[in-house]
């Protein structure tokens, strides 16, 4: 073996340990504010992730070790589960992971080489066939009367017979759902904020759930797994895209604050555009990459046929990956700055 | 101690397992039965061999002649009889054998006459003739011969003089103990180089892990009629190579293709310095350097060894120990694996260090490169390695020189910090061994492209030649009998008119040439000549290195 013959500590399985722990405080919140259902989510997506992955790996003639155990199908398996509504039925969330595992990732080679983000393009593919039941968003736990317990959660989950009243009793529309459908029934932003649903900055219980990722994203970025590129830029692109349009208008177009705060933003600025494999990997690339998918969610969500559009922002940044990394090379040692001689 | 430090970007922090060796005082290592001296131990032309098989050598007899400006000559590192002259092992990475000297000691350790140098009094060109005679090379690693680098050129004069007593690499202790215990004979050395260079201000960078050598050099520094500047820098790897102490120091970088002259700056290490100090005022040639021996060992510490000793008796007088899985020349990060310990201890060798599983556990099985850039924060060159790898692996040769291959210091940072443990380096000397390779093919092509139109051009102008030559000749016929003289007047013009031709031809060869040259390897320093050399031998070896994880990753 040639040189170096010392290795730092670091590993994927570490980094992806980390980015598990860094997710954790957000299930917990999700647990207090919106109930346990979020866990039996959580758990059929990990079994699913990891019995593809396992299939695959299989199937592709590599070792389990070390590739089913660098935890990075479990790291999708969360990220889709979190980005699932709480009580999606269970065959929605074994075809998305099925679908994140299966096509995004080990048709496009494997660790490494997927140009998506997996778990987006599961969230994805969901949204676009099964629009229905990706709303069957457990209401905050303040707003319902009668909440769930782990097992309530599981019938509903696993299609158990349960009261389709109670059901509609303990689901309701995500904030953001709330908006569009009021925005589309010619309310104003004033009067469709007035609803229970929405909080101080975002929607009740989700800007907290919000608050847990962007703490958890924080501690990424404290252990420098992450840099501050890509969330700041994906924030900053959220903040004046939607500050822009709410100045305008903003009988239209909710307030920037509100749009931050939603959770799909924090996890998607911290989790998903952060993504090393799908996304930009010079510090300039990083900054465009942020730019562009907070300005393309706003869009989607202001314009486009879904509620949100963090996922599709992100996946169509992850399709100018290369052409951006490509024109935003940095400068290397010793080389001419532009325009300028080499600074000597 | 005002000085204001620039920080280079990227670095690692291995751990340092520095103070092992470095509390011990420095041993003799005993005079050895049989020493093998190679004749290529420094960058540039290889030395001559002015000795016969059967002649007796003294100590410090030039064995080896240097051959060009770019060498430097080897010396016999003791007394005894030449017993071969022939290809032996040597440290070197390609694990190849090259032309050594073999000289069975007699134990008597004799002297040749040799006597200090007034180098005050001497012609520069002169006085550097004499360091390359003596054989002085950096003793940092890079073996370029001082006296070239000890030459200002066209500037005259380079004002600013960088002793480099970085030592980042993990393990290595030899400038550190140098600096400790011979810190005025370093000055001493400094004093030579100041005088050929003219430079005006020396700076002395030190890692400031080795406050004893800050304190030591500081003393000394005291002691001599010229200022210098100790300066203690942060302890971080690469830290101690030449770029980055530069950049460090001074805040400037060397220009991509340049030389650090280009912005008056030379760099040497300490351990140059020191030798320099022994050959001006003790006209002693460069036979012994000292080398850590470090490791998997009894007892760790810095030993002055003879250049050609057999690298096993080092380890034996340091203690071996079961459980050695291998020895590096060198430290951890940028090594040299030894074929075997019969290889001798060279004018490059600054380390050994023996390696056990336990303080060099086997490198865990890469994964693919899940593009983090963490590699590209720790870079020192600033380059993007994961593209790098990318190119490279592809067989992207091309991209690859575009993203500055070239640039690439293999410091082995990179490696270093990748969770997915891939050998980053290796696919970098890879790809650069397969690009010289096509390089010199292309080379060879277009020289016979060259040679053929050339042998066009020829044949044409001798036939053009024939017939001026017959008209010459009618016409000379008719000016014989129309009168005497004339005719002659004409020829040399004629002649000056062709030679012009063919110069065109050639220059228009030339520029073709360097049209298809690839980007970024032209203007090259004369040590990247070396190392293409380097880069051929290894090339094999490398290739089928850096297949065995391109395979496993298509296919494990
Ligand atoms: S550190 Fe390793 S895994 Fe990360 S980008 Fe560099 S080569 Fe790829
Ligand atoms: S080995 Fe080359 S690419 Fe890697 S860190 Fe060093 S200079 Fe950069």
């Amino acid at each position: 073996m040639p040189a170096p013959f010392i290795l730092d500590r670091s590993s994927v399985t570490q980094v992806m340990a980390w980015v598990l722990a860094a997710l954790l405080p957000g299930i917990a919140v999700s647990v207090w504010l919106f109930g346990p259902g979020i866990l039996v989510t959580l758990s059929l997506a990990i079994v699913t992730a990891l019995a593809a992955e396992a299939a695959m790996l299989k199937a592709r003639g590599y070792p389990a070790t070390p590739f089913l155990t660098d935890l990075s199908a479990i790291v999708t398996a969360w990220l889709l589960a979190l980005s699932l509504p709480t009580l999606a039925p269970w065959w929605l969330i074994v075809t998305g992971t099925l679908f994140a595992i299966v096509v995004a990732k080990h048709l496009y080679g494997g660790l490494g080489q997927n140009i998506f983000n997996p778990a987006m393009v599961g969230y994805a593919v969901l949204i676009v066939s099964f629009p229905v039941q990706m709303t069957q968003w457990a209401g905050p736990l303040s707003l319902t009367e009668t909440p769930l317990t782990l097992a309530q959660s599981a019938s509903v989950i696993f299609g158990g017979e349960f009261p389709k009243a109670t059901l509609d009793a303990v689901t309701m529309a995500t904030p953001l759902d709330a908006l569009r459908t009021g925005l589309l029934q010619q309310y104003t932003v004033d009067e469709i904020i007035t609803q229970p649903i929405f909080g101080h900055y975002g929607g009740v219980g989700f800007e907290w759930l919000a608050a847990a990722f962007l703490l958890g994203g924080l501690l990424l970025w404290a252990l420098r797994i992450i840099s501050w590129h890509v969330p700041l830029a994906f924030l900053a692109g959220i903040w004046l895209t939607a500050g822009f349009l709410h100045f305008f208008d903003p009988g239209r177009f909710g307030a920037p604050w509100f749009h931050l705060f939603a959770p799909s933003v924090m996890l998607g600025a911290f989790f998903i555009a952060t993504d090393p494999v799908s996304g930009a990997t010079t510090p300039r690339g990083k900054l465009i990459f942020g730019l562009g998918a907070g300005f393309l969610t706003i869009v989607i969500r202001t314009w486009g046929g879904y509620p949100d559009g963090v996922a599709f922002a992100i996946l169509l940044l992850n399709l100018c990956v290369p052409l951006i990394d490509q024109y935003t090379q940095p400068r290397v040692y010793g080389e001419a700055r532009k325009g300028k001689e080499p600074q000597a | 101690m005002s000085r204001e430090l620039f920080k280079f970007k990227g670095g690692v922090h291995p751990p340092e397992h520095k103070s092992e060796s470095s509390t011990h005082p420095i041993h003799a290592a005993p005079l050895p039965r049989k020493l093998v001296i190679p004749l290529r131990q420094h960058i540039g032309q290889v030395a001559k061999p002015v000795v016969n098989v059967g002649d007796r050598v003294l100590k410090g007899q030039m064995i080896g002649a240097a051959d060009g400006y770019i060498s430097a000559a080897v010396h016999a590192s003791s007394s005894g009889v030449v017993t071969a002259i022939d290809l032996q092992p040597v440290p070197h990475i390609s694990g190849l054998p090259d032309l050594c000297i073999s000289i069975e000691t007699d134990s008597r350790d004799e002297w040749i006459d040799h006597a200090p140098l007034d180098y005050q009094a001497m012609v520069p060109a002169d006085l550097r003739m004499q360091l390359r005679d003596l054989g002085l090379a950096g003793l940092g690693g890079a073996v370029f011969p001082s006296a070239a680098k000890l030459d200002p050129g066209a500037a005259h004069s380079c004002p600013t003089l960088i002793l480099n007593g970085g030592e980042c690499e993990p393990w290595i202790t030899c400038d550190d103990v140098l600096m400790r215990h011979h810190a005025d004979e370093i000055l001493q050395g400094v004093a030579v180089m100041r005088h050929l260079l003219g430079s005006t201000g020396i700076l002395v960078g030190i890692e400031d892990n080795k406050p004893e050598a800050i304190a030591a050099m500081q003393a000394a520094a005291q002691k001599v009629d010229f200022a210098v500047e100790v300066v203690a820098v942060p302890t971080i790897y690469p830290g101690g190579g030449a770029k980055q102490m530069i950049q460090t120091l001074t805040g400037k970088q060397v220009p991509s293709g340049k030389l650090s002259t280009d912005i008056g700056i030379q760099v040497f290490n300490v351990g140059t310095a020191h030798a320099l100090a022994r050959a001006v005022h003790h006209g002693e040639p460069l036979i012994s350097r000292l080398v850590t021996v470090t490791g998997h060992v009894l007892r760790r510490q810095n030993f002055v060894v003879l250049i050609g000793t057999p690298m096993h008796t080092l380890i034996t007088l340091a203690g071996d120990r079961d459980g050695t899985t291998g020895v590096l020349m060198g430290g951890p990060m940028m090594g040299v694996p030894m074929p075997n310990l019969e290889v001798p201890v060279v004018k490059a060798t600054n380390c050994i260090l023996v390696k056990s599983n336990e303080l060099f556990p086997p490198l865990p099985r890469a994964l693919p490169c899940i593009r983090c850039t963490r590699c590209a924060d720790a870079c020192p060159a600033e380059l993007q390695p994961q593209e790098l790898f990318r190119f490279a692996k592809a067989g992207d040769f091309g991209r690859a020189q575009e993203y500055h291959l070239f640039d690439c210091i293999e410091c082995g940072c990179c490696s270093y910090v990748c969770p997915s443990h891939i050998p980053l380096v290796d696919f970098y000397r890879y790809a650069k061994s397969e690009i010289w390779a096509r390089e010199k093919e292309k080379r060879a092509a277009d020289l016979a492209r060259e040679r053929h139109e050339f042998r066009q051009f020829r044949l044409e102008r001798e036939k053009k030649e024939k017939a001026e030559k017959l008209a010459a000749k009618a016409q000379a016929k008719r000016a014989e009998l129309a009168a005497e003289p004339a005719a002659a007047g004409s020829a040399p013009s004629d002649a000056d008119a062709k030679k012009a031709l063919i110069a065109a031809a050639l220059a228009r060869a030339q520029a073709k040439k360097a049209e298809t040259m690839p980007k970024n390897i032209d203007h090259l320093p004369p040590d990247k000549q070396r190392e293409i050399e380097e880069i051929e031998a290894r090339r094999a070896k490398i290739r089928e290195m850096a297949r065995q994880p391109l395979e496993s990753e298509e296919k494990p």
